[in-house]
């Protein structure tokens, strides 16, 4: 199994009434944002991704969003770019470059192989629609995301491995004259991963592809009814799924003491965490979701993620929209924080009670790639890096070993797609749903 | 009352949904970005006097998308299509808000095909002060309430948006407003080529606008008039983006007189 480190990189200084104010981190003025302490805080979360790769982490993953404090990751690709030079063992693995807002495919072909020149092939390419509000930071029409999404990586692996020049005429892109010569190390180019927030269309895409699916935190049940979804999909193009085809990426904290983990732990509700990413108008843009995944998404018991919740489409529907009193707010985040750990979606406490969680997890789930995803809000470096340093000393080993145990192969190991299944041979299970009876999450 | 009725027509090999009803000369009616509202008091005032044909746009829910149309000018060279298939030409037309902007382009391409032209708070033209609102930016509820000033007490806006929105409703809603979308994200809804194409066309327009409009500035209409020498602007104060509802009275005047004219 490859165990990778994320953050999304927080702007941590920003005043917690703004996002209650604004209900939602997109939007917030950037006149909160202080370059010098942006200076400070790129600068330590690239130190961050080296300490990660000194404490033995597999992977270090990155990621990207627009107008946000929630995630300072404007443009990953800087950020990978100099990863590459400044560490020596990690995989860097993008979650992963917003496809459809980039509008010249051509040029991140060019990035994207530098990097995995520079950081002599380490690199994982990942693909993301980008959440509804990059539309609208990068005015990327959101009718057509699913289009230039298909269209744009179809263009790179080109790009990458066929020899030009060639011309290209697309629907969305054109080119006279594709050439590039920076080509990527690794062939015939670099792995790609795909996260995804439980859109059904990206995991048949997938496993069309043979790409892994990475679940964002999105919750166990539905998510075991995802990889379900992939390994079908998967059997009908003639191979098996298996570890090797799913990653998983989960909020994980740690602290010396119960209390003080629960306590630091908040900063995952810090202006409402996830839940609070952006308003439904821009989470959810006309077009940019098709009519099955509007209607799949209503109907998901507590799928929320990015600002999309069965809760908030209803209320988009019923017309309610009244913002809550700060209070309220608060109080209503913090009983997320709570129930989201009883769901497993969030991992919170000490190396003792937190490495049965992650077992579970692993057992339920039966990820190739495990990624833990640091704390959110106004949390200190040294509060980040033991809640690091606990995970991996006291934690991962023991998860090292587990998944030695349950044979979780990961796609470094194993080519997804690479076994095949006859056509009407039953395939094998991807996922163990045992444990979640017990857990109340069935 | 003058009845309604649905029906359909085939042009280029697809099969237009369209509204029809009322007596005598034809009146074609572009429907706004948000969809066919249904039949209103305007719509049965104005009956008496003409047939009104009201097409529903393709990728509205009704006729189908059509894959290789990617903006407003491409939707007005179909509808162009339509109107000389229909035998209609030359043919009054209407259009309201996006539908205006569909209107104005058939005009910029082929004027011969319209008698007398009414453009209802056109989207279309870059406005000369002020913007055009973001309703891509609004979600359905707060997009429907952006076009009419008052809300309340508009007993027509309570009829068609009033309620509970059922999920189909709001399927219908996100159909209209992603087709707008594609058609129209960049430039935000207006075509900055549009005013020069309309230039030296000569045909009579009526600019209607209500001076409450939360979603087209009064300097889209006056972009519009400069271009279109001889338009004349009907004002309604008082209401909003959908004046036809808000005040349907001084609306059917208006466009009565204009269309008697």
């Amino acid at each position: 199994m490859q165990i990778g480190y994320f953050t999304e990189r927080p702007y941590r200084y920003i005043p917690e009434e703004e996002a209650f104010r604004n209900q939602a981190f997109f939007g917030i003025s950037n006149r909160f944002f202080d370059p010098h302490k942006g200076a400070e805080d790129y600068n330590y979360y690239l130190d961050e991704n080296c300490y990660a790769e000194e404490l033995g982490f597999d992977a270090v993953a990155l990621n990207e969003h627009h107008g946000t404090p929630f995630c300072m990751g404007g443009v990953m690709n800087v950020e990978a770019a100099i990863l590459a030079r400044i560490t020596s063992k990690v995989r860097i693995v993008l979650v992963g470059n917003p496809l459809p807002v980039i509008k010249n495919p051509l040029r991140m072909a060019e990035e994207l192989a530098e990097i995995d020149m520079i950081s002599r092939g380490r690199l994982v390419a990942g693909w993301v629609r980008g959440a509804g509000s990059e539309q609208f930071f990068n005015h990327a029409n959101p009718a057509y995301n699913r289009e230039l999404f298909e269209e744009a990586h179809d263009f790179i692996v080109q790009a990458w491995t066929r020899p030009g020049p060639w011309r290209y005429e697309g629907k969305h892109f054109n080119y006279l004259f594709v050439n590039p010569w920076a080509l990527p190390l690794q062939k015939p180019h670099p792995p790609m991963w795909i996260p995804g927030v439980l859109s059904w269309e990206t995991v048949k895409w997938c496993a069309e592809h043979r790409y892994p699916y990475i679940g964002l935190g999105t919750a166990l049940g539905p998510t075991c009814d995802l990889w379900d979804y992939y390994a079908d999909e998967a059997a009908k193009v003639g191979y098996e799924a298996g570890p090797e085809n799913f990653g998983y990426i989960i909020p994980v904290f740690l602290a010396e003491t119960e209390a003080r983990a629960q306590e630091l732990g908040k900063g995952y509700a810090f202006g409402a965490g996830q839940t609070a990413f952006s308003r439904p108008e821009h989470t959810l843009p006309p077009g940019y979701n098709t009519k099955d995944a509007i209607r799949r998404l209503a109907r998901q018991p507590g799928g929320s993620w990015l600002g999309v919740s069965a809760d908030k489409l209803r209320k988009q529907r019923e017309g309610i929209e009244t913002a809550d009193p700060f209070e309220d707010a608060r109080k209503k985040a913090l009983a997320a924080y709570k129930s989201s750990q009883e769901q497993y979606r969030l991992i919170i406490g000490t190396p003792r009670t937190v490495l049965p969680k992650m077992k579970t997890l692993m057992q339920v789930l039966r990820p190739g790639v495990l990624v833990v995803f640091n704390v959110q809000g106004p949390v200190s470096n040294q509060d980040r890096m033991t809640s690091m340093r606990l995970f991996a000393r006291e934690v991962m080993p023991q998860l090292r070993e587990y998944s030695r145990q349950l044979g979780l192969v990961d796609p470094i190991q194993r080519t997804p797609g690479s076994v095949k299944l006859a056509a009407g041979a039953a395939r094998a299970p991807v996922a163990d749903r045992s444990p979640l009876g017990a857990l109340g999450l069935q | 009352m003058p009845e309604w009725y649905e029906d359909s027509f085939r042009t280029d090999g697809v099969e237009v949904a369209m509204v029809k009803g009322g007596g005598g000369k034809p009146l074609l009616i572009f429907h706004d970005e948000l969809g066919y509202t249904g039949w209103m008091t305007w719509n049965e005032r104005l009956a008496e006097e003409r047939t009104l044909v009201i097409p529903l746009q393709p990728g509205f829910g009704r006729t189908p998308r059509l894959d290789w149309m990617r903006d407003f000018r491409d939707l007005a060279s179909f509808y162009a299509r339509m109107i000389r298939d229909l035998r209609l030409d030359p043919v009054d037309v209407m259009g309201f808000s996006a539908g205006g902007w569909i209107a104005a382009e058939i005009a910029a391409a082929d004027p011969h095909l319209i008698r007398r032209m009414v453009l209802v708070a056109p989207l279309g033209i870059r406005p000369r002060e002020g913007e055009i609102a973001n309703f891509i930016g609004m979600t359905i509820r707060s997009h429907l309430r952006a076009t009419v000033a008052d809300t309340v007490n508009t007993p027509e806006f309570g009829k068609i948006y009033g309620g509970e929105m059922t999920p189909e409703v709001f399927e219908a809603f996100e159909d209209a407003r992603a087709e707008t979308t594609r058609l129209g994200w960049e430039p935000f809804m207006h075509s900055p080529s549009l005013p020069y194409r309309l230039r030296g066309i000569r045909l009579p327009v009526l600019l209607v606008w209500g001076n409450r409009d939360a979603v087209v500035p009064r300097g889209a209409i006056d972009g519009y008039r400069e271009a279109l020498e001889g338009a004349t602007v009907a004002q309604i104060d008082g209401v909003g983006h959908r004046p036809e509802i808000e005040n349907s009275a001084e609306f059917v005047r208006a466009v009565k007189q204009f269309l008697a004219a």
